[in-house]
């Protein structure tokens, strides 16, 4: 069946902010679906409220909106664009629930407009888990028991069927969200309450919890004519209880019989033809009795999704890309597999003849007091994944390319007592796969270690050669025979590892590897295990005999992507990589992608000319290098992974691109740095550092309280605090972090209530170009990615703004940078500080990029490759006609018992954008994007700090003025009314009850403001903010984030949507 | 513990090194590429590999160790194994023997730790050939000899080597199936048969009695067969001189159903006037896309032959059924409406994707049919 010519335009709709669940997998689908129905000659209207997005860059569809993914925003965008059909499936589950939305609004009905690649019957009978029992018993499958329950009442009777331990999923939630496993009664009624909250439906699934059963995931592909394909299987590492998105994986599937497996492809097949999923990629889970082999089915998603990603790279067939093509009514065998030279059609199944391991990124270490336990709620923020001739290859790449610090099988610290380990195996953490390594290393058996973990005895055994491995490489005659040498390569032990087990250094061990001429080779992934030749040039290094990377003798440049996604480094810095490569492939240059992040747009095989799906690891880009020789390398575009590399990478004689190592150093070395500032007369918040507390002290009360402490050995701004007094500073220096010589305190003034500025630049070293200022709305204090933040500047004189990019410029002119910059200054008593230089791609390089419509990575890019601005002629950049609000997004209803505040550590995990004429309606819009909806009425509780007090009157009118009742405790109640307001006082959550707290459960209270300072006081407030998040009150913790809350109460602009390309 | 070490040697010149495990003597064959990620049981023990080594792509090979009934043959199949990684540990609830042992008591010999991605690639670019593995150092001279010994599998009828000595009924039906009642008389010429097969003919009510290949067409008539199965099978199908007069005649004397498989497919073409030929690397997998021409559906199927039908002899009486996606080769032909037909993958499957088993349903349409009007 050729393509359906009664439908010419398709609204795409993507997947919105990242968040945990729904990371940059869906910008990757995203890109394929628009490339691929452009290609087709189909009109596509894109909605995605992620600036940093590469599917919503201008190019890539015909009309691209910027814009909230709710019904309402995108009834508007229908009004205008009057799509044809809507394509739901490759925005995750924002994707469908908003199609479903649409559809009960009845406004699908309303527009004439069909939903292709799932119907509404389909995602109804795959999501509600009711239909989906039936579904599945009547095509002769059995699923869990499970029963759904409405109330606390029901969840009762359900347990008492199941039994314990049982299993707990809210309906319609995200990566399982507010899910569990109970196995008592306490922690049942817990996350019953929690779960029936989070679902949109106030539904939950209680399942019997099929502890220990072996977990699968096929990932099927089907078309309008039936024909089914499994593109591949996927074994989980971890058995059941553990979200398959916090699991290790593997691809294929390593220990079932074909008869087995056979029977799980049937099954698929069968279940994507009962959901009714006519079209497209869907992804199927099934659990296995290892005892027995019984299977049973977990569920379905009837949409590409993270493990889709996975798959398509794990093989190198574009799952969203065909899934997109048939949703238009193409067939598989119309379709072609674009990876390999010959013409295979896509109508076939990928055979891979390597291992793929995945392995999640957490970040509980940014969540004072969550619990790191792995569970059925999904709670890793990124993923690494690494291919290798074997299992054990690819699974010690992942381990190095997670950049955790670890390089392989290290010793947990606290492993040295034996006793700690067997808890640490029986309970699922993040670091479980290195205790289980340590229980080897001392000697647990292999079944014991299976009992505790519940891990199949096949992978335990792949660990336990690892390990043992390690002993071969201690001896003597190791480093001086190549084939003990050799093999300890071919099982994926790196470089860095074996000098740690040799006591040598990491350049000795290679230095010695080479000598033995031990090198990698590099394979081709090509979805066919060499039966075809392949002109895709996807490679992965291993040590083999073979080496098929032929690398060209063409001009050509390296770019270094980010690695996993985490806080504080996402998909932005894919962004700018994905832009630098297909800039310079405009120029004419052979590009090299370097990343081993599976989500991304960047590691898609037709980015850039070559992909090496390989560790940033020193090592590992080394050996690239050796290879490739490129002119040069970019480090500056996939955030603090590569750009640590820039001294080493400088040393080892590799050309880097752009700003030099030496630049780089100079602005994140402290003392460097102060040098600097002094030298060009320019100001910086006072600071010290302190190797013990007493000094600490004496340092403090020097600089003058409040002040900023943070170690200095940390980046992202993790274990940082605002503190205020002596009492506070002595707290945090015995509670927070052990200060000693090694590890000594950094100690700087706290700006309170200074306006933070970021300001983004480009340079050659003779031209220095503003692209933007952005106007922080949260003041200083939290940190610059958790803050929302507007382009132009929302309430500054013209006159401070030349101040603030004069102050740039004599920063950038002192500073040798090629390249893009950023800078962050902070204005409080009239002067301006400078906070940071940041000489490379910063977070916020795609939101400014859309903001003012130049694509900044792009030209960057370009003079990092020897142009100069003056020939790429670009003299500014024009000042935005419109505002652009970037919100941040933050993970906090993930993280149990975490205290939501905003602060100068970062911990959002995505962002969303705001574009309209004013600054208050794009605020609104950043607001409404990011899941925040801002009441028009109701009661309003207060509760400022002193600090904030000045601006306590104009808040207090505005909401009055627009109708709310005020609610307040004692000490803001008395000023407020003092200035004459009405105020209802209300007990804090210590002063006895009724309190704050029993209000906003009852829903009394619409809107929360709240700003606290001090160790005690936030703690003590901390109910209030955690409420506020859990029942979805409207709340801010700063100031500015109050008032301008109350600017978009007050104007109650009716928001209008428009596309980008009308925009610049 | 450094296990013994081994070469393969291929008739093109290539030495691989690697390790022995499995059986340590060794065996000439034909070395082909087998792409499957599953099922490397039911490939060795599959007699179509008979008088060829298998080196399979996808690397960890025995993790599930090997069990009683997942076996394609009473112990038959491969000469030799050539892997990358063999498993330490065997892991699946069926597990009775490691693949190591099964390999050694079966005589088949293996060779690990190959660069098996390299080799596939001198197989794609080279073509299946001649090699062996060789746990000895060997002279030119010897080597030489072997592989003249050995010759070619083109020219040889290996099916008769394979076939079984004496008649034998089968009614086994597949794992995990209840017995039907038996309603048809099957007779299946085996050329190799995979037992997979005749479980798929009991499943479907069929009493299965297998015959040596070359039974003449007078004794497969006295047993007054409801439908006669042509089986898979090694080697070349020309040499086979007496099945495909047998087949000639069933086809042009009777009325009796034919469905042939892999060989017996090759056979029922030769039979009706077509011609065959040796591929280059052949087809070995389990991902091949085959399209039903009349139906426009594509399947993906079970593959594993070195020769097939030649485009060059179509005829019209004799139509096209199904062609391969990958090389357009032909993958299905029939005659007189499926009264006769065959298939040159493998609808049964095991290992590999089971969704043209229906083709032994439209076999016993045809016996039903047949069966009602006798």
């Amino acid at each position: 069946m050729p393509k359906r010519t009664d439908i010419k335009s398709v609204l795409i709709i993507g997947a919105g902010p990242i968040i945990i669940g729904q990371a940059c997998e869906f910008d990757y689908s995203g890109v394929q679906a628009c490339k691929a129905l452009r290609e087709e000659g189909y009109k596509v209207i894109l909605v995605n409220s992620n600036p940093a997005t590469i599917m919503t860059d201008p190019g890539l569809a015909d009309a691209t909106y910027i814009e909230p993914i709710t019904w309402q925003s995108l009834e508007k965008i229908i009004k205008i664009e009057k799509p044809d059909a809507i394509l739901p499936t490759m925005g995750g589950q924002t994707g469908l629930n908003v199609a479903l939305d649409l559809n009960k609004k009845g406004i699908l009905k309303k527009y004439n407009i069909e939903l292709i690649g799932a119907t509404k019957e389909a995602i109804d009978k795959a999501e509600d888990r009711e239909l989906f029992a039936a579904a599945m018993e009547k095509i002769g499958l059995k699923v869990p028991l499970a029963k759904l329950a409405h109330n606390i009442e029901e969840c009762w009777e359900v347990q008492k069927l199941v039994g314990y331990p049982c299993i707990i999923r809210p309906n319609f939630t995200l990566g399982g969200s507010g899910g569990g496993i109970a196995y008592n009664s306490d922690e049942f009624e817990e996350i019953c309450h929690r779960g029936l909250d989070l679902s949109p439906t106030s539904e939950l699934y209680i399942d019997k919890y099929l502890a220990g059963w072996k977990e699968y995931e096929m990932e099927v592909v089907r078309d309008k004519a039936d024909n089914c394909i499994i593109i591949c299987s996927i074994e989980n590492f971890d058995p059941m209880g553990v979200h398959t998105g916090d699991s290790i994986t593997v691809a294929p599937a390593q220990t079932l019989t074909d008869k087995e497996y056979q029977m799980m492809r049937n099954a698929s097949m069968a279940i994507l033809r009962e959901i009714g999923v006519e079209t497209g990629g869907s992804n199927v889970q099934f659990a296995i009795n290892p005892e027995d082999g019984e299977m049973v089915v977990i569920e379905m998603n009837p949409r590409v999704s993270r493990s889709s990603a996975l798959a398509s790279k794990a093989t190198g067939f574009p799952i969203a890309k065909i899934a997109a093509k048939l949703a238009v009514g193409f067939t598989l065998d119309e379709l072609q597999n674009d990876i390999s030279k010959e013409s295979i059609p896509a109508s076939f199944e990928p055979t891979i003849d390597y291992v793929v391991t995945k392995i999640p990124r957490f970040n509980f270490e940014k969540f004072a007091g969550a619990n790191p336990t792995l569970t059925s709620q999904m709670k890793s923020v990124g993923e690494v994944m690494a291919i290798g001739s074997n299992f054990k290859e690819s699974l010690q790449k992942a381990m190095r390319g997670l950049e955790i610090g670890s390089s392989g099988f290290e010793s947990p610290e606290i492993a040295k007592n034996v006793k700690a380990i067997k808890p640490r195996l029986i309970t699922p953490t993040p670091e479980r796969l290195w205790f289980i390594g340590e229980a080897f290393r001392k000697g647990m058996d292999i079944n014991d270690i299976q009992s505790f973990t519940g891990i199949d005895l096949w992978f335990l055994k792949e660990v336990q050669e690892i390990i043992n491995y390690e002993k071969i490489i201690k001896s003597k005659k190791f480093l001086s025979s190549r084939d003990l040498f050799l093999e300890a390569k071919k099982i994926g032990f790196s470089d860095k590892r074996i000098a740690d087990l040799t006591n040598k250094s990491e350049k000795d061990i290679r230095a010695k590897r080479r000598k033995l001429n031990i090198k990698p080779v590099f394979k081709r992934v090509d979805t066919c295990a060499a039966e075809f030749e392949t002109s895709t040039a996807y490679m992965y290094s291993t040590y083999q005999d073979e080496c098929e990377s032929n690398p060209t003798k063409k001009k050509k440049i390296m770019v270094l992507g980010g690695g996993p996604n985490r806080i504080g480094q996402g998909i932005e810095f894919d962004y700018c990589c994905v832009h630098a490569a297909q800039v310079l492939k405009e120029e004419g240059f052979e590009t090299i992608m370097v990343n081993c992040n599976p989500e991304t747009v960047s590691t898609d095989y037709d980015t850039s000319d070559r992909l090496y799906f390989e560790p940033i690891t020193l090592e590992d880009v080394l050996e690239i290098y050796e290879i490739e020789k490129p002119k040069g390398l970019i480090i500056q575009y996939g955030g603090q992974t590569p750009l640590k590399l820039a001294k080493d990478l400088e040393k080892s004689g590799v050309p880097i691109l752009g700003t030099s190592p030496d630049q780089i150093d100079l602005s994140e070395d402290r003392s460097r740095f102060q040098k600097f500032v002094k030298k060009h007369n320019l100001l910086q918040p006072e600071n010290g550092m302190a190797s013990n507390n007493a000094q600490a002290i004496k340092i403090a009360n020097r600089i003058g309280y409040p002040v900023v402490v943070r170690p200095s050995y940390v980046l992202g701004g993790r274990a940082m605090e605002i503190v205020y007094d002596d009492e506070d500073l002595k707290k945090y220096l015995t509670e927070a972090l052990e200060v000693d010589k090694k590890n000594p305190v950094l100690i700087d003034k706290f700006l309170d209530l200074a306006i933070e500025f970021d300001v983004e630049a480009i340079s050659d070293g003779k031209s220095h170009i503003i692209c933007g200022v952005l106007q922080h709305i949260e003041q200083a204090g939290v940190h610059s990615g958790d803050s929302a933040c507007s382009i132009p500047p929302y309430s500054i004189d013209k006159k401070l703004l030349s101040q603030i990019e004069a102050t740039a410029i004599k920063v950038i002119k002192n500073m040798k940078i090629s390249g893009l910059v950023n800078i962050q200054l902070a204005y409080a008593n009239s002067e301006i500080y400078l906070l940071e230089v940041n000489p490379r791609a910063s977070r916020t390089i795609p939101f400014v990029s859309k903001a003012i419509g130049s694509p900044l990575a792009k030209i960057a890019a370009q003079v990092m490759s020897g142009k100069t601005l003056k020939a790429l002629k670009i003299t500014k950049f024009k000042k935005p006609k419109f505002y652009s609000v970037k919100e941040a997004v933050l993970p906090f209803e993930k993280f149990q018992a975490v205290d939501p505040i905003l602060g100068p550590e970062m911990r959002s995990t995505g962002e969303v954008m705001g574009i309209a004429p004013s600054f208050v309606e794009a605020f609104e819009k950043a607001e409404i994007a990011a899941g925040i909806s801002i009441p028009l009425e109701g009661s309003a509780f207060l509760s400022i700090r002193n600090t904030d007090k000045a601006y306590l009157e104009e808040l207090a009118k505005s909401l009055t003025k627009s109708g709310f009742k005020l609610v307040a405790t004692r000490g803001t109640a008395r000023d407020l009314e003092k200035m004459g307001f009405k105020v209802e006082i209300i007990n804090k959550v210590l002063e006895g009850r009724p309190h704050i707290v029993d209000l906003m459960k009852n829903k009394e209270i619409s809107l929360v403001f709240n700003t606290t300072e001090g160790r005690e006081s936030i703690t003590d407030s901390a109910s209030i903010r955690r409420t506020a998040l859990d029942q979805k009150i409207c709340s801010s913790t700063t100031i500015e984030g109050a008032r301008a809350i109350c600017r978009v109460i007050e104007n109650q602009v009716d928001w209008r949507v428009k596309k980008l390309q009308d925009i610049h | 513990m450094r296990a013994k070490p081994a070469q393969l040697i291929l008739k093109s010149g290539e030495i691989f090194d690697g390790e022995a495990f499995g059986y340590t003597k060794e065996k000439v064959g034909e070395l082909v590429f087998n792409t499957s990620m599953t099922g490397y049981q039911e490939i060795i023990t599959d007699l179509s590999y008979t008088d060829q080594l298998i080196c399979f792509t996808y690397p960890h090979i025995g993790n599930v160790g090997t069990n009683i009934d997942d076996h394609e043959s009473v112990v038959g199949g491969a000469s030799g194994v050539v892997i990358r990684d063999l498993t330490r540990v065997e892991s699946n609830w069926r597990n009775e023997l490691s693949l190591a042992d099964f390999l050694k008591a079966n005589k088949v010999p293996g060779i690990k730790n190959i660069d098996t991605r390299k080799l596939t690639r001198v197989l794609r670019n080279k073509g299946s050939q001649p090699a062996f593995i060789s746990y000895k150092k060997k002279t030119k001279k010897d080597i030489e000899k072997l592989f003249e010994r050995f010759g070619s599998l083109k020219g040889k009828d290996l099916a008769s080597k394979v076939t079984t000595a004496k008649s034998y009924l089968w009614k086994k039906p597949s794992y995990g199936i209840k017995k039907p009642k038996l309603k048809y008389k099957i007779i299946a010429l085996d050329f190799g048969v995979k037992h997979n097969i005749l479980r798929l003919l009991v499943d479907r009510g069929c009493e299965v009695e297998v015959l040596p290949a070359n039974t003449d067409f007078e004794t497969i008539l006295g047993k007054k067969p409801d439908g006669v199965f042509l089986s898979n099978g090694p080697g070349d199908p020309e040499p086979c001189h007496q099945p495909i007069e047998t087949i000639s005649r069933l086809i042009r004397e009777t009325k009796i159903p034919l469905f042939g498989i892999c060989l017996g497919h090759q056979l029922l073409g030769l039979a009706l006037g077509m011609k065959t030929e040796k591929m280059k690397f052949g087809h070995h997998g389990a991902n091949h896309p085959v399209k039903n021409l009349v139906t426009n559906e594509v399947a993906i199927t079970s593959q594993n032959h070195g020769f097939t039908i030649s485009e060059k002899s179509l005829s019209k009486d004799i139509s096209i059924t199904h062609r391969s996606l990958f090389d357009g080769s032909i993958q299905g032909i029939s005659f007189q409406k499926n009264r006769v037909f065959g298939f040159q993958g493998h609808p049964e499957a095991s290992p590999g994707p089971q969704e043209l088993q229906s083709l032994f349903d439209t076999f016993i349409t045809q016996v039903n049919k047949y069966a009602k009007k006798n």
